[in-house]
């Protein structure tokens, strides 16, 4: 067996890329067993659903829509940009989408505190005295925009870390592997919220 | 191993995606606000799921990638509308 050894550096990345596939799909899954929640309340408390939905601000989620949108094509191109040897375009695209994920934060953090502000928030006193279709949307919108928020940060720490690698040359045009995965990942997050959005915001 | 030329999306292409995206964003928005009833959730679904899928082809760049994977995330696709229609069976006719 010693024999065989080699030490020629080999890097598979078709392999490398079908790894982040199918951990792109037990996310899918992980997305996919809340919306399966959301559908049979939203099935079975349609009216309360329609009142709950309408005190969400259409206007931030459209906002934060075109901000995961644009961050989204940023990536792709900073993908591009990198198989194209071009390192200055890949780190500025890269931060771009960093801060179109920064913005989208930020607007989240404005849209959960006006829900609070209004006493609305898990367990509060407020939805307790709401009724139990109410009580279960609001637990869903938290729980997904949260655990979506949540992918949003760690994508915003992916792309930040493909910056510096970019930068020392350990991701370049010839092994962008991680830049190619991180992008990946970062097109779930966009993924996930073009369901999310119509979902909670726009279906009233 | 890989012998096949690696294609690289143009910055073009991934601009007009992102204009078609965008398009479909403004459709799904102004189409909610005419109360369709039941409707509604259909269109919106539907136009979901065709922005899904150009991000998937286009972003995603499985339109260029091999045959395996692109069965693949089809399956992952499939397998979750089974879960979800047998779960919506079990729940509202036990």
């Amino acid at each position: 067996m010693a024999d065989n050894h080699t030490h020629t550096e080999h890097l598979d990345s078709e392999t490398g890329k079908l790894g982040m596939w199918i951990f792109l799909f037990t996310e899918l899954f992980l997305f996919g067993g809340l919306f399966l929640v959301y559908a049979i309340f939203r099935a079975k408390y349609s009216a309360d659903f329609h009142t709950a939905a309408g005190e969400l601000n259409a206007f931030v989620g459209t906002m934060n829509t075109v901000f995961l949108l644009v961050s989204s094509m940023t990536a792709a191109m900073a993908l591009t940009a990198i198989q194209k040897g071009d390192r200055r375009l890949t780190i500025f695209l890269l931060l771009i989408t960093i801060l179109l994920a920064a913005l989208f934060m930020v607007n989240k953090y404005f849209e959960w505190s006006h829900k609070f502000e209004y006493g609305i928030w898990p367990g509060s006193p407020v939805l307790k005295n709401m009724s139990h279709g109410e009580l279960l949307f609001f637990g869903l919108y938290y729980m997904m925009t949260g655990l979506h928020a949540l992918h949003v940060m760690i994508g915003m720490i992916l792309l930040s870390i493909n910056v510096v690698k970019v930068k020392t040359g350990a991701v370049n045009s010839e092994r962008f592997l991680m830049l190619e995965n991180s992008a990946l990942y970062w097109h779930l997050v966009d993924l996930i919220w073009i369901f999310l959005f119509p979902l909670l915001y726009l279906i009233t | 191993m890989n012998h096949e030329e690696k294609h690289i999306s143009s910055y073009q292409s991934l601009v007009i995606v992102l204009v078609i995206l965008l398009f479909l964003t403004t459709i799904s928005v102004l189409v909610t606000g005419f109360h369709l009833g039941a409707l509604t959730v259909a269109v919106a679904l539907v136009i979901a799921s065709v922005k899904v899928f150009i991000v998937l082809t286009q972003f995603m760049h499985l339109k260029f990638e091999n045959r395996f994977l692109r069965l693949a995330v089809a399956g992952v696709f499939v397998l979750f509308a089974l879960v979800t229609v047998i779960t919506f069976i079990d729940y509202f006719f036990r």
